[in-house]
């Protein structure tokens, strides 16, 4: 299982789709099968624009309230071992 | 995955797009199962044309359903198999297929290879000659057999081997296991349901409440046996099994028939499940505004399983269970694990089934022998 660094650049694996839903978005990686829930528009928002950021945490600072920061932060560390984000 | 209530709360309310769409291509099949839950036997002259079913991939593309279920009848016997496939995953859809393996020829076996985000299900419900071929017909275990010695001699990688779990192959799961290992293939294990002809066997064949118990504990301990969900009514004996752990009907499933026909489940081929058809206006339509669809997506009433602490657990089973063995929805699963369904199909005495509205069956199907 690799692991989630936030101060290192990250971006939505090649092979994911990422849908849109009332309660966030349904992410499903291609080549694994893995299908994923994620549970917040503002997750889907950070992991849609990661690639935008030299920093995960860069990417969370900007669409989050800071106290919420860490909350994130974990909440982006599980979409790792589905390979839904990668490190660039 | 276990969903958490809240989120399986939001998927009973549905989804923008279905996960799970299983397309069943033709009625046609080259045999004749006894359980068939689709009736299937003679191709059906209303069937989607090429063009349509190439515009219907068109329109799962543009709705970003990540993968679709192709079966059948037997898909492969449809001449335009591999262009409809190819198509799919040309847009990114995933193609999940089942198949009873008699046209998985070495050539089709490595043109499947070739072709990126394809799952191959190969359809064997005994994991030797005599119990398979007392419910798949004489041939389709060697059939079958021969559809994986193919698909592994070309290579293509993890296969699943796909049964539906009965009275008679419970007793089979760890050799299907070892039959899994010894082709590296995954197993799939899925519910007998009283589905299409499967009403005919299903008194017969369907689990005990004792080998429902033991296919639990199997499977608990076994989270890499894939299932489809099909079990989530056994989640009331404890710990959930691996899924939403709901019933998905016009919520996060459907099915769209080899006419068209948009019903809310693969299980319910009926008329009372009938949504719509995707020549009218798109599935789209169908998916988001049929008035069936929208009052399946309202809270489920617990009915006679209100009293039950196990409700949360199971959300009282699989509706078409329900409604194929004369239950009414709002009653327990007819193998409810506590018995519950014993009782109210007891209760219920001679009443006639429902029976599927469309019925491809030939001038003879598999006449069910038990040892």
């Amino acid at each position: 299982m690799s692991l989630f660094d936030a101060t290192r650049a990250w971006q939505l694996s090649d092979d994911v789709s990422l849908r849109d839903e009332p309660f966030g978005a349904l992410a499903y990686h291609h080549v694994n099968r893995r299908l994923v829930f994620l549970k917040s528009r503002e997750l889907v928002t950070i992991v849609r624009r990661l690639e935008d950021y030299d920093s995960a945490r860069d990417a969370i600072v900007d669409h989050v309230p800071e106290a919420h920061v860490e909350r994130y932060e974990t909440a982006l560390a599980t979409l790792v071992p589905s390979e839904i984000i990668r490190g660039r | 995955m276990a969903a958490n209530s809240s989120l399986r709360d939001r998927f009973e309310r549905g989804l923008n797009a279905p996960i799970c769409l299983t397309w069943e291509l033709t009625y046609a099949c080259n045999l004749a199962c006894a359980h068939c839950l689709s009736s299937s036997g003679r191709r059906d002259p209303r069937e989607l044309t090429t063009s349509e079913a190439l515009a219907l991939v068109d329109e799962i593309a543009a709705m970003q359903i990540f993968y679709i279920n192709i079966g059948g009848g037997e898909p492969m016997i449809r001449s335009d198999f591999f262009d409809i496939v190819e198509h799919a995953v040309h847009r990114h859809v995933g193609v999940k297929f089942s198949t009873n393996g008699t046209r998985l020829t070495p050539d089709a076996a490595r043109r499947l290879a070739a072709t990126d985000y394809l799952d191959v299900q190969i359809s064997i419900d005994g994991v030797d000659r005599a119990t398979n071929d007392a419910l798949r017909g004489e041939g389709s275990y060697d059939a079958a057999r021969r559809a994986m010695d193919n698909l592994a001699a070309a290579n293509f990688g993890p296969f699943k081997i796909s049964v539906v779990v009965t009275r008679d192959n419970v007793t089979q799961l760890d050799e299907y296991e070892k039959l899994a290992q010894s082709y590296g293939a995954e197993l799939r294990l899925t519910r007998l349901r009283p589905s299409g002809r499967g009403v005919d066997v299903w008194d017969d064949l369907h689990l005990t409440r004792e080998q429902n118990r033991d296919l639990y504990r199997w499977l608990l301990d076994r989270p890499s046996v894939l299932t489809g969900d099909s079990f989530f009514h056994l989640s009331a004996l404890g710990d959930p099994l691996e899924g939403l752990n709901l019933c998905g009907a016009g919520r996060v499933v459907c099915l769209i028939d080899p006419v068209g026909n948009v019903y809310a489940c693969p299980f319910v081929i009926h008329d009372q499940f009938l949504a719509g058809n995707v020549r009218d206006a798109g599935f789209g339509a169908v998916w988001r505004d049929s008035a069936l669809f929208t009052s399946l997506r309202e809270p489920g009433n617990p009915g006679a399983c209100s009293a039950c602490g196990s409700y949360d657990a199971c959300r009282g089973g699989c509706m078409a269970a329900k409604f194929f063995t004369g239950l009414e929805l709002d009653d327990p699963d007819p193998e409810c694990v506590h018995g519950h369904g014993e009782v109210a199909l007891a209760a219920k005495g001679l009443t006639i089934r429902p029976r599927s509205s469309e019925d491809h069956s030939g001038r003879t199907s598999v006449r069910l022998q038990r040892r």
